[in-house]
């Protein structure tokens, strides 16, 4: 076998060693797909009628009252949605980092990236059931996408990249905590982005200096470029800039998560 | 057990000139180390002398600042994966996947060593038969039991048959039971042709199962041979005798000459060669003397007896030479 079937075929051992885990103990799933349902519920059935009153011209055509903030606020919820995932990927490296396991891992012949390739490729899995979860959701509640087939393979497009970038990042803060405490604290900050961009309101409704921050923060180009998608509001520059962000993040994490690896001797 | 050797015998392990600092603290000086194939090597120290150092060293998780070292033919720092291929490494710390049952980890080995379903399914069969797991095969690890979990970890490092295994304290926080099935299963392992690097704070674990001991003190290699070079540098076994009075003290060190005297704690130590004479030797001088209301004790030797007789001091815990 050559070095990239030994790559393959151990990356595709350790994925399956981490769904298995996944699968076998289903609550920190659970938690954590379960944010992001909350907040979409509390903010159509709490603040949704008056928000949307506020929002006029900015909500999709056709689309007024609570029905239509949720189909403005549900393209958020599913980027909050990987955003509270990856907390949970976090979890997991720093769990492998800090147990015995990866000594023995380091002391065999194995494809050295396997490991969190292993990581990375189950956290993806885990996060588009949990986005399908959550967009089940929004459709139950009355979310309807204007998307057609392309659009929809776009969006898909967009929220994988978006989605590599993040668990990348949570791989490099799980490997740089020193325990499974501090990994499931520092990637927080991702699910308060939200809030902080045009997910749920417009960021030109903002005081001046948030609004700058809002609009050159990475959620709001790629929140504007999904609901662009799924429900036809203009998308103008949004997408590359979603794009560059997503890429830039995803290169930058994968760089400093190997560095941290190939660095770190656990104890 | 003499070994018939003609010339040299071929190494698993060969260092020469190991040396490690942590930051400014100098952790190994100049270690040399010979192991023969299909031999055990016991490497005794007490906690903080560099052991598991040395183990990390020798299987490619940490690289040592200075030094030439071969394991199984190939050099630890120009080609980790080929010593990786060959080495098993069963760490202090339990390195098996607690969320997973027992069979799913020896299963993951075996995938990681790309034995093949049939044979992969073949080898964790006879594992979890070989170490008593099979009833406990599909249970959660986290389930397990301490014994359990070391037999499962040391079962997960056979998984690829190693030709030179590695033990950093395999019986440490054991049972006597659980002690004796893993010297069972080491002995096993030399059988069949393995060889065995093992660390230990029991002079009684390495003298029952190493062919050659190496005593480690503060980074150094301060002695090495057979258990029995080893044990004839030791001056044997001894006798403690505690008395309630000063008085009483000093009548049996008088009565004993032999004695050292230990005034704060009221004890005489003599040096005991495990005979009965010896012993009865030691009681009529005490009748001789009317000596009365004694507690008499009996020690054989331990790693604190070589650690003295190699070292000139005691063993002392986690203190690395500045």
């Amino acid at each position: 076998m050559s070095t990239l079937t030994y790559t393959v075929a151990d990356s595709t051992t350790m994925l399956r060693r981490n769904l298995r885990r996944l699968a076998r103990y289903p609550s920190m799933t659970l938690l954590l797909v379960g944010m992001p349902i909350v907040f979409m519920l509390l903010f159509v059935y709490v603040f949704g009628g008056q928000l949307s009153a506020g929002l006029g011209r900015a909500l999709a055509a056709g689309h007024a009252g609570r029905a239509g903030y949720l189909n403005y606020v549900a393209p958020g919820i599913l980027l909050m949605t990987t955003a509270a995932a990856v907390q949970g990927t976090a979890i997991v490296v720093a769990m492998d980092m800090t147990g015995g396991i990866i000594d023995r891992f380091r002391t065999m012949a194995i494809a050295r990236a396997s490991v969190l390739t292993g990581h990375v490729l189950a956290s993806v899995i885990q996060t588009f059931i949990s986005l399908a979860v959550v967009l089940g959701v929004a459709i139950a509640l009355g979310f309807r996408p204007t998307a057609n087939l392309a659009h929809w393979l776009a969006a898909i497009g967009v929220l994988l990249l978006f989605t590599l970038a993040l668990i990348w990042l949570a791989t490099a803060l799980g490997l740089a905590a020193k325990s499974v405490e501090t990994a499931s604290n520092t990637p927080m900050f991702l699910t308060l982005l939200p809030f902080l961009s045009s997910a749920f309101v417009p960021t030109a409704t903002m005081p001046a200096g948030l609004r700058q921050f809002a609009t050159y923060q990475p959620f709001t180009p790629v929140t504007e470029t999904l609901r662009g998608l799924l429900t036809g509001t203009p998308i103008a520059t949004n997408l590359i800039e979603a794009i560059a962000w997503s890429l830039g993040i995803a290169i930058a994490s994968f760089l400093w998560a190997t560095h941290l690896y190939d660095r770190r001797h656990a104890r | 057990m003499e070994p018939h050797v003609s010339g040299p015998a071929p190494l698993a392990i060969a260092a020469a000139g190991v040396n490690k600092s942590f930051g400014r603290t100098s952790v190994l000086h100049n270690v040399d180390l010979a192991v023969g194939e299909g031999t055990i090597f016991g490497l005794l120290g007490p906690n903080g002398a560099g052991k598991t150092t040395i183990v990390r060293i020798l299987s490619t998780l940490i690289a040592a600042d200075s030094g030439d070292i071969q394991v199984a033919g190939c050099n630890v720092a120009r080609d980790p994966d080929g010593v990786r291929a060959a080495i098993g490494v069963t760490g202090q710390f339990s390195a098996v996947d607690d969320l997973l049952t027992g069979e799913e980890n020896l299963r993951l080995m075996a995938d990681l060593h790309h034995l093949g379903r049939a044979a992969g399914r073949l080898r964790v069969t006879q594992l979890l038969d070989e170490f008593e797991l099979a009833e406990a095969a599909r249970k959660p690890v986290a389930t397990y039991s301490g014994g359990m979990r070391r037999r499962l970890d040391l079962a997960m490092t056979l998984v690829g048959s190693p030709r030179v295994i590695f033990l950093d304290e395999p019986t440490t926080g054991l049972d006597p039971r659980g002690r004796h099935t893993m010297w069972a299963a080491i002995r096993q392992l030399r059988a069949d042709g393995v060889t065995i690097f093992l660390t230990t704070q029991y002079l009684e674990e390495a003298d029952q199962l190493a062919d050659r001991i190496a005593v480690l003190d503060r980074g150094r290699i301060v002695a090495e041979g057979t258990p029995d070079d080893l044990k004839r540098q030791v001056p044997g076994g001894r006798i403690h005798l505690r008395f309630l009075e000063p008085e009483l003290l000093h009548a049996a060190g008088r009565a004993l000459e032999t004695a050292v005297h230990d005034e704060e704690d009221l004890l005489l130590v003599l040096p005991y060669d495990g005979t009965v004479a010896a012993l009865r030797h030691v009681l009529d001088r005490l009748d001789d003397a009317g000596v009365e209301g004694t507690q008499l004790s009996v020690h054989t030797p331990d790693l604190d007896d070589v650690f003295f007789a190699v070292t000139g001091h005691p063993t002392t815990e986690a203190t690395p030479a500045p």
